[in-house]
């Protein structure tokens, strides 16, 4: 009898999933079905580049289905519910589709009514974020006709996708103003919750020493409580703490939540829609037979390509073994690796995972890329990276020498205590 | 005797007592346990026995009953920190 894996978001974790499921498994003996409510795939760490012209909407996007393998299913349609005793998921209009296995793949949203103000009167005109396509593309407008002043870029609160993204876009609009002659004239603030420029304190500390070589403020514990916007004057962050941060341009990372049908599934999200998810397994707590990847579940690691990417190989067999009746134990480390744009055609790379913090060193053996350092080669590798999204990473096709376990040979150890690991077990 | 990390917060919620609480509170700048100070301790203590750790703000707002707003208001040093402290669980974990 055919059986049915149904998988929930045709995104960067839906899609290589489903492929890597293709291949291993028969048509006749497993159908595949991949469901999301758009039919275009954002890639969405071009999004970065948008706002400063390095990259034109038009070319991070393309047709969804396309991306997915010959004998899978695409269903386009905003998902209602899962009914998680039916194993079904429930379509509008009241469309039913079973499932033997389910893998929940809809990553995160932005949740931007839930900032007081973010959407006021300066919405889209002085207040953006580049977390989605028209954001950035109005964004790219607005720092175009930016003559100076003070630009403040915002994150209202962890977890976000790409934790370092809002750091890459300070960095990138110091290039972008120097390069028009007018970094003089611009003031550049970044206001974080954290109590430093990022979460993990060895990255943390050298990317605070890049903030301060380029001039640009670092307000730290903000926590953002209202939004104050008029549609063409200045405006102010207010955090609940009182604290006012003045700008005439805001760059807002909104708070981010699963997806709405998540919170509509009797037993399958948390307070804030993220599926509770085995972290070494990617089982979820909800069910069984059902299964979670990416940005939708609350796994202890960043919300990012990578980290998907290296969950897929663990997820997928996973499923394997599960639809074979034999014991999971394909372990998942928490391994991420993240390109770091740090401006004038540099980069940084770190690599991490859920017990070890970033560190210095080669990646991913002695003679490689450097580990936290600017480098011009790692600015090529996060360019090239876009190619190898679409035709090595969405396929479902392995990168020579780079699996889903962290490695660590070419890593220097410092030999300052990190025993920070257990800031890490992150479950919001 | 308690034992408290080098942040204040305890190791062993189980040697917390309400009396504890209002001494911590007193030192941290709050001269009253209000009601509705008590009801987000006695919230934060549920959810951390129930899943081992403590809430953010975010989800303190979404689901004590008690607004964000009314959170620093009640907690002004930072709600998820400060009435961690004071209900005698471990530091919320943070995200990355
Ligand atoms: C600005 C920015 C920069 C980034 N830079 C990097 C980077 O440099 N490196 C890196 O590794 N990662 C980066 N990321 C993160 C990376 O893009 C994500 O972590 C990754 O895409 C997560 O994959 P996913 O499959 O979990 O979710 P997604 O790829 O977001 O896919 C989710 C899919 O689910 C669908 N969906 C959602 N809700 C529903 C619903 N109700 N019904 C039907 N379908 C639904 C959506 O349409 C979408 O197609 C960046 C992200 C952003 C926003």
């Amino acid at each position: 009898m055919t059986r049915n894996i149904v998988i929930l978001g045709g995104g960067t974790g839906g899609t290589l999933t489903a492929n890597r499921l293709r291949r291993h498994f028969d048509h006749d003996d497993v159908a595949i079905t991949v469901i999301d409510q758009d039919d275009h795939h954002v890639y969405q760490p071009g999004l970065l580049f948008v706002p400063f012209g390095l990259a034109a909407p038009d070319e991070i996007i393309r047709p969804l289905q396309r991306q997915l393998h010959r004998h899978i299913e695409f269903i386009q349609a905003d998902i209602d519910m899962v009914d998680v005793e039916r194993d079904t998921v429930v379509l509008p209009g009241g469309r039913e589709v079973h499932y033997d296995v389910l893998i929940v793949a809809t990553g995160a949203t932005l949740a931007l009514d839930e900032t007081e103000g973010l959407t006021g009167q300066g919405w889209m005109s002085n207040v953006f974020t580049f977390y989605d396509l028209a954001g950035a593309a109005g964004l790219h407008d607005a720092l175009t006709e930016f003559q100076g002043g003070r630009i403040v870029v915002n994150v209202v609160d962890m977890p976000i996708k790409c934790p370092v993204a809002p750091l890459e876009f300070c960095f990138l609009a110091d290039w972008y103003f120097t390069q028009r002659g007018i970094r003089d004239q611009v003031h550049i603030t970044y206001a974080t919750p954290l109590d430093a420029a990022f979460t993990k304190p060895i990255a943390a500390a050298a990317l605070g020493d890049l903030l301060t070589e380029k001039g640009i403020e670092l307000v730290t514990e903000f926590n953002t409580g209202s939004i104050v916007s008029t549609t063409d004057g200045p405006g102010a962050l207010v955090g609940y703490d009182g604290r006012e941060v003045p700008f005439d341009l805001a760059v807002v990372v909104p708070l981010h939540s699963g997806a709405a049908y998540v919170g509509r599934s009797p037993g399958l999200g948390d307070d804030l829609n993220f599926v509770p998810t085995n972290q070494a397994t990617l089982q979820t707590m909800a069910h069984p037979n059902i299964f979670a990847i990416g940005d939708a579940t609350n796994v202890p690691a960043s919300k990012a390509g990578s980290v998907t990417h290296f969950e897929g190989e663990v997820l997928t067999e996973n499923v394997i073994r599960f639809l074979e009746g034999r014991e999971l134990d394909a372990t998942y480390d928490g391994h991420a690796n993240c390109f770091i744009e740090t401006g004038f055609g540099k980069a940084l790379l770190i690599d991490f995972n859920y017990a070890t913090e970033p560190m210095e060193g080669h990646f991913p053996a002695a003679v490689g890329l450097p580990l936290l350092k600017e480098s011009r080669l790692n600015h090529l590798g996060k360019l090239m990276f876009q190619s190898f999204y679409w035709h090595g990473l969405l396929p479902g096709r392995d990168i020579p020498l780079i699996g889903a376990d962290m490695p660590t040979r070419g890593k220097h150890r410092p030999t300052t205590k990190t025993n920070h690991t257990t800031q890490q077990g992150a479950t919001r | 005797m308690v034992d408290v990390n080098e942040e204040g917060f305890f190791e062993h919620p189980e040697q917390w007592t309400r009396e504890i609480a209002s001494q911590i509170a007193a030192d941290d700048g709050i001269d009253e346990l209000t009601p509705q100070h008590w009801q987000v301790i006695d919230f934060m203590r549920k959810e951390y026995f129930a899943k081992g750790t403590g809430p953010t703000v975010r989800v303190l707002g979404k689901t004590s009953g008690v607004t964000v707003k009314d959170l620093y208001l009640l907690f002004p040093k930072g709600p998820a920190k400060m009435a961690a402290r004071i209900a005698g669980i471990p530091k919320p974990k943070g995200c990355i």
